[in-house]
């Protein structure tokens, strides 16, 4: 039997249409736009102002803080203005947007494809050097990576795992990764391990890339200590404490860090800019991005630098279908829809969606009809049926007793529902509710 | 291009709704209907159709004239209540006491509580056990299998084998006499005995049961339950004495413990949301099947045992709450 994670859990329609596409370099746009915020914590502080003169890999805007990331200059070229655009939040947010001439590089980074195998940073200059190139977590997230390198005191990590679960319906990216770039990949596993001072790494890969499990184990048979773990196929297995339960029968307590239980999670697209950063001396200026859809004429999987309008990537990929009713940035569980197609692909776009009408609207909504299929799927155990009722009806205390907090908002159990009901929509609003509530208490006492 | 679409994820539903679990249901009783036609013929014919058709047309009627709502019938789950109702009954049963039955069901059961998912006890319980204390005698008549396939009302009845070795055991005889009375092991599984229209053919009940748990409809947790416990229950009781009382086998196999455990233990509105609370809740409802066929005055029991445990699934939700991530000691190395 494949490992797999302990508890609930689905298993939508996989759809990897892309998954037989290798990666093609996109031509640099003429005009990026740049988000000061597209990782968690602060957003960063613009370097530049309008009518400077920018080079690739050039850091543009400096983090704001511990939990915060630098963001380098994708292109070279002149910055246009710094003001705001309306990014995949749907907000207004500040960006630099800089128009492109040439692709002038800041000279230090090495731009060959020349493996560079050998370790010579100490764990504190990889951390630092990371923290320098604004890696951020890749799969999604987009938690500043050097924080997940530095445990708090009295904390020991004794395994690191990567996830190349790639468990989002659609998304090819880490997979094309693993195929394309294995051996990088592993030098970058080494970096993190390094780094973080363990013996032990993981990296979890779900059964359906049997292609990417059997590349990834030969290659990791070089690597001491490194070593593929397969799994059933199985959502949300991503979820950074499905992954652990998963590759290493440890259950992250309620409220708890991956470190609690040793272990500290990576994506492979992480692990692999970590490569670049440390060997090559590369920012994070460009990811690969899935673009893809059951519509979609040429499914494709990308290498596009950061700021690209997502419109681009949709007509290189054959462009935007007819019967178009939603643009997903991410896969379609957990990914944000896109009000417009000139948002830019940032740190955090691991794929664009493309959702024909009429899988893009919502069914109606039916009662309850108290099945327990939501409960049966919730991989945190938590009872969705009741959580929703309970937000809507701003019974927070009794939301905080069920819970609500513990919601990793996968989204199983809306995608469930035979009832179509908007649970995770109404648990997402609780958890926000209460987790104000939380923190205001903590704070008075 | 069209309008964008805005809304939260998850961005894509399994397809699943609710007239696929209700039909699946109904899919899943086929079996057990076919069964019901060939030991009892034209009774099972009358009874389940009238069932069936009285208790959509009542919930049709209740939620458009009454409730002034539009109508639910489509979503299949009047038509399971009937045919459940339907293999609650003996096949011999007035048409008029099934429209009753019917009316109870639907009216009583589950409409005055506000419809589908709402009912705090199974309908067709409920339609059957009004009708089973109202009229004891139309209720406790059994048509002998096949040979009286041609009659309906006036089909020739007889004891059913529960009732046999109830009676017999009261009166002192042992067990293993009395198994000479009623059909073999074998006979008993596939239904060759008198009683309910759909309660007789385990084997068509095991069936149904099994294609519900493939297309996910139920889980196992209250089946195996109900089934296990009364088959430790009654076996403790039968290694005591074993010709004081009858074998696990007899009691699983006769007075509708299959059709109880499978079909009307598991409806989803009256049973438990947690696996532990649904192990627990079926649990109860085999010990008090038990209790009732060893020391009440009625031979079967399965459905008062059901509805019994009906009552508690609020108080059963409200302390037995799903095993949560991280329930599990963490187990960190050193
Ligand atoms: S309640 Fe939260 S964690 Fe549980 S299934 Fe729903 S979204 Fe996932
Ligand atoms: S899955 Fe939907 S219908 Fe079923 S119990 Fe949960 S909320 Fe109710």
């Amino acid at each position: 039997m494949l490992k797999t994670f302990s508890l609930g859990g689905v298993h939508p329609a996989e759809n990897k249409r892309s998954a037989n596409s290798p990666v093609e370099v996109l031509p640099v746009p003429p005009v990026v736009s740049i988000p000061l915020a597209q990782h968690i914590g602060a957003p960063a502080q613009a370097l530049v102002k309008k009518g400077d003169e920018v080079k690739v890999g050039q850091v543009i805007a400096q983090s704001a803080g511990f939990v915060s990331a630098n963001i380098h200059s994708p292109v070279s070229g002149k910055v246009a203005k710094v003001d705001q655009i309306v990014d995949a939040s749907g907000y207004r947010k500040d960006a630099i947007i800089i128009n492109t001439e040439g692709d002038e590089w800041v000279e230090d980074i090495d731009r060959s494809a020349i493996l560079v195998k050998e370790i010579t940073a100490s764990p504190e200059a990889i951390i630092k050097k990371i923290g320098e190139a604004g890696i951020v977590g890749l799969g999604g997230a987009t938690f500043p990576a050097h924080v997940k390198l530095s445990p708090p005191p009295g904390k020991t990590c004794d395994v690191l795992i990567i996830n190349g679960v790639e468990c989002e319906p659609y998304l090819t990216s880490d997979h094309r990764l693993m195929l394309e770039k294995g051996e990088e990949l592993l030098v970058g596993i080494r970096l993190l391990m390094t780094a973080l001072n363990v013996k032990k790494a993981i990296i979890g890969i779900e059964n359906n890339k049997p292609d990417a499990i059997a590349h990834m184990e030969k290659l990791a048979s070089e690597y001491e200590g490194v070593r593929v773990q397969p799994l059933k196929v199985q959502y949300p297995q991503g979820g950074e404490k499905q992954l652990i339960d998963a590759c290493m029968g440890r259950q992250v307590p309620s409220g708890k860090l991956p470190i609690e239980v040793g272990a500290v999670v990576h994506n492979v697209g992480t692990a692999y800019a970590v490569y670049e950063a440390v060997q090559k001396n590369k920012p994070l200026i460009e990811r690969i991005v899935t673009v893809t859809g059951l519509s979609l004429a040429r499914p494709a999987n990308f290498l596009t630098r950061i700021g690209t309008p997502i419109s681009v990537l949709i007509e290189a990929a054959g462009g935007l279908p007819d019967d178009t009713g939603k643009i997903i940035g991410g896969g379609p569980m957990m990914g944000k829809a896109l009000t417009s197609t000139e948002i830019p692909v940032t740190k955090g776009t691991s794929g664009i969606l493309l959702m024909p009408q009429p899988l893009a609207s919502r069914k109606p909504v039916d009662p309850c009809i108290r099945c327990s299929k939501c409960v049966s799927v919730c991989p945190m155990g938590l009872s969705p049926y009741l959580l929703m009722p309970l937000a809507e009806k701003a019974i927070w205390d009794r939301a905080e007793e069920e819970n609500i907090m513990d919601c990793i908002e996968c989204g199983s159990c809306s995608f469930t529902c035979p009832s179509s009901r908007p649970l995770l929509d109404y648990i997402r609003l609780g958890k926000a509710k209460v987790g104000q509530i939380m923190r205001s208490r903590t704070a008075t006492a | 291009m069209n309008k964008l679409i805005v809304s939260p994820s998850p961005h894509v539903h399994s397809g699943d709704s609710v007239q696929k679990n209700m039909y699946g249901v109904l899919l899943a009783l086929v079996p057990a209907l076919a069964a019901s036609v060939w030991f009892f013929g034209l009774g099972a014919l009358i009874v389940t159709l009238t069932s069936v058709l009285a208790c959509v047309l009542f919930e049709h009627l209740i939620q458009k004239y009454l409730l002034k709502k539009p109508s639910t019938i489509m979503d299949g789950s009047a038509a399971v209540t009937g045919l459940l109702l339907a293999f609650n009954l003996p096949t011999n049963i007035p048409l008029g006491l099934i429209i009753i039955g019917a009316a109870i069901a639907i009216g009583m059961g589950k409409m005055s509580f506000g419809g589908l998912g709402q009912n705090p006890f199974n309908p067709a319980l409920v339609g059957r056990v009004f009708l089973l204390i109202s009229f004891p005698v139309q209720m406790t008549s059994w048509p002998v299998p096949i040979a009286a396939r041609g009659a309906y009302i006036d089909a020739v009845t007889g004891p059913t084998p529960l009732s046999v070795v109830k009676e017999g055991l009261a009166a002192g005889r042992p067990f293993s006499e009395l198994t000479a009375e009623i059909p073999s092991y074998l006979n008993l599984f596939m239904g060759q005995m008198g009683g309910s229209a759909g309660e007789v053919a385990g084997v068509a009940l095991l069936l149904g049961l099994g294609y519900m748990l493939i297309k996910k409809i139920v889980t196992w947790h209250i089946p195996v339950a109900v089934v296990g416990s009364i088959a430790v229950f009654t076996g403790v009781l039968h290694l005591s004495d074993p010709q004081a009382y009858a074998s696990p086998l007899f009691h699983l196999l006769t007075g509708g413990v299959l059709l109880g455990a499978f079909f009307m233990a598991t409806d989803y509105a009256s049973s438990p949301m947690s696996k532990r609370g649904m192990l627990l809740y079926g649990a109860g409802i085999g010990i008090i099947t038990v209790l009732i066929r060893i020391y009440g005055s009625y031979p079967e029991g399965v459905s008062f045992a059901i509805l019994i445990m009906n009552a508690f699934t609020p108080l059963i939700d409200k302390y037995i709450k799903p095993k949560r991530f991280g329930e599990k000691p963490a187990v960190q190395k050193a």
